[in-house]
């Protein structure tokens, strides 16, 4: 394996060497709580003397966004960091970047909403991320870190999965994970891009056809087949890109299901739930999108599962994608805090027993 | 004169630039944007940069430039090229980058983006199509309107109380230090579509030599959205556009050359 450096990083420093190290060309982004530690550590760590990145604050999440769009269009690596306002304020520039189908990073470090709402964690983000945001039929592939090793690694994951598939990647963290501190196995630096794609829009070459990137189409039959074009991209995606972890399923009657930050809180639940003699599982969802719709289905089908708990910092979001996987098959509770505030395990713990009417 | 003697080569005395495809317009008939559009062509292709060069077509009636050109060419979101500019210049600061611009796009939707890029003093050329309209979407009000000029969104005329005065854009600009030239032409002439080309080729040749971001604003026509001929509307635009916005330079090398501020 590569040689990897040892540091206790916080989660929004650790996305900031994660990038310089996986290579990025260049970083656009506009401070906003709980993330604005990304650019300062770039700035502060010199990441341009490093690499030759590029690092801009723009004026806002707007024009970030379309920088992000404008630097992916050559075909380099960019990427972009904010928080859930600012995420909302990109819509119509991820929407574009999905249409125009250009590889970039995103990353939400997200925080409680709706409106200005708090700076705390928050996974009430997870429709906008997942079931689209900005509009029309698109997709973004959508990892969700549960620790800042993850977090780490997902930085140069996330943007070759944007390259393989053309298509814009979300990592979905959220305030704690992009405020605590933790271990870290840094990578060693790999290089920036030396070659672009073909399609990347950086000067016609010397007897070559000329590129353009775009994403209208005023024929709707040209655009529909563009549509097509898409969705089987996307199914394409579902195929390879499932990621998820079990924890103790293998016997489990009943299954948390958690993602990120509340995932960890949860499998303590569930080992103080064990010592109390209690089978209890925990599927996580490490790829929000695709979802691992088939892997729930199976543990739904399995006749020793009683049921599902849904557990999110949010009114119930992931849920629906649950319920859709699971089909009616057992029963599937909801226990969650909102509005920044997270449970301690023994809150989760408690959730679970009264759904499921054991003690 | 023989048709055969007048297509000899010794007597070519205009031809279209190798770097146009072979795409017709979609601009209205009269309408100034297809001139514009070809002679940034000539310019580039004169210059030898088209393997250099990268062009941005926001939302507009000029959304489609990457029909027309022989070079790599970026659609934009509305108002949003100059951020799509700055995104690629920092990522390739040796190839040149342009914008083309409506007025709704660079002093409406897109003035943030505009006005910071040129305060960075982005290494980029604006070209800026100033038709007192929002052409693509049928002729609304744009912020460039004249007072008392009639859109189909001010049908009875602009009202500066209630629907603010025409913002005359490019002076604002030309006082951020980063912008190093500033310059507004027309093209209902001849002579006027050769000054604009000379401004062009000088504003790319300030991107060569980095000296910050050059603005070519192009007071045009818009046929369709003002409702009148070709003819009547290049009338009109002399008659009343270049009134609020005079032709001229407006910075030089980094130099303020004329106060722009007040209409002459
Ligand atoms: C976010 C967004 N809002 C509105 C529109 C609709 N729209 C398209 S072009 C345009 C105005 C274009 O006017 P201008 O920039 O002056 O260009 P012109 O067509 O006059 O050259 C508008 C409002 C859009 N495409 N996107
Ligand atoms: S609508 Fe106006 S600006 Fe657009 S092509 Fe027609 S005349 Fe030109
Ligand atoms: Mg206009």
């Amino acid at each position: 394996m590569e040689e990897r450096e040892l540091r206790l990083m916080k989660g929004n420093d650790a996305i900031a060497e994660a990038a310089i190290r996986a290579g990025f060309d260049a970083f656009y982004g506009y401070p906003i709580t709980p993330q604005t530690e990304v650019m300062e550590y770039l700035m502060e760590t010199d990441a341009t003397a490093r690499t030759g990145m590029a690092v801009l604050q723009a004026e806002s999440e707007v024009s970030a966004i379309n920088m992000v769009y404008g630097g992916a269009s050559t075909g380099h690596r960019v990427m972009t960091s904010s928080s859930s306002p600012g995420i909302s304020l990109m819509a119509e520039g991820i929407s574009y970047i999905a249409g125009a189908e250009l590889p970039c990073l995103l990353i939400n470090v997200s925080r409680g909403g709706p409106g200005l709402g708090t700076i705390q964690p928050s996974q009430a983000d997870y429709f906008q991320t997942v079931k689209g945001g900005g509009h029309g039929d698109y997709k973004l592939l959508t990892l969700a870190p549960s620790s800042v090793q993850e977090l780490t690694d997902f930085i140069p994951l996330g943007i070759d999965l944007a390259f393989k598939y053309r298509n814009p990647t979300m990592i979905l963290a959220d305030g704690a994970l992009g405020q605590m501190m933790e271990k870290v196995a840094l990578p060693p630096q790999r290089p920036r891009l030396a070659e672009y794609p073909d399609w990347a829009t950086n000067g016609t070459p010397r007897g070559k056809e000329r590129r353009f990137i775009t994403s209208l189409n005023l024929l709707p039959k040209e655009h529909e087949l563009v549509n097509i074009r898409l969705q089987a991209k996307y199914r394409e995606m579902e195929k390879n890109e499932v990621r998820y972890q079990e924890f103790m399923c293998d016997d489990a009657e009943y299954i948390i299901v958690a993602f990120g930050i509340i995932a960890r809180i949860a499998q303590k639940a569930i080992e103080i739930a064990r010592e109390n003699g209690h089978k209890i599982g925990l599927f996580r969802p490490i790829s929000l999108y695709p979802f691992p719709m088939d892997q729930i289905k199976a543990l739904a089908e399995n006749p020793r599962v009683k049921g599902f708990l849904s557990v999110e910092l949010s009114a119930g979001q992931m849920i629906e994608d649950i319920r859709l996987a699971v089909e009616g098959r057992k029963p599937v509770g909801f226990f969650g805090r909102q509005g920044g505030m997270v449970p301690t395990p023994g809150e989760v713990e408690e959730a679970l027993y009264k759904q499921f009417n054991i003690k | 004169m023989e048709v055969n003697e007048i297509i000899k080569p010794e007597n070519l005395v205009y031809k279209k630039s190798r770097l146009m495809r072979e795409k017709p317009f979609n601009f209205c008939p009269g309408c100034g944007h297809g001139v514009v559009v070809r002679t940034i062509a000539e310019v580039i292709e004169e210059m030898g940069i088209e393997h250099d060069v990268i062009g941005i077509s926001p939302v507009g009636c000029s959304v489609f430039l990457y029909d027309f050109y022989n070079f790599d060419v970026v659609e934009a979101a509305h108002g949003r090229a100059c951020a799509v500019a700055t995104g690629i210049k920092r990522v390739q600061p040796s190839k040149y980058v342009f914008t083309y611009q409506g007025d709704g796009d660079l002093a409406a939707i897109g003035t943030a983006e505009t006005m910071h890029a040129c305060n960075r003093g982005e290494n980029i050329v604006i070209v800026f199509i100033n038709n007192g309209i929002y052409g693509m979407t049928g002729g609304q009000m744009a912020p460039t309107t004249l007072e008392g000029m009639k859109t189909t969104t001010c049908p009875r005329g602009r009202d500066v109380r209630t629907m603010g005065y025409p913002l005359n854009i490019t002076p604002l600009l030309a006082q951020l230090p980063g912008v190093c030239y500033v310059t507004r032409h027309s093209v209902h002439t001849p002579g006027n579509v050769r000054k604009l080309k000379k401004a062009l080729r000088t504003a790319f040749e300030n991107q060569r030599d980095k000296k910050g971001t050059s603005i070519v604003e192009v007071v045009s026509n818009c046929n369709s959205g003002w409702g009148m001929t070709p003819k009547q509307a290049n009338e009109w635009m002399v008659e009343n556009m270049f009134k609020k916005y005079p032709l001229g330079d407006m910075k030089v090398d980094g130099k303020l050359v004329m106060d722009m501020n007040e209409p002459r």
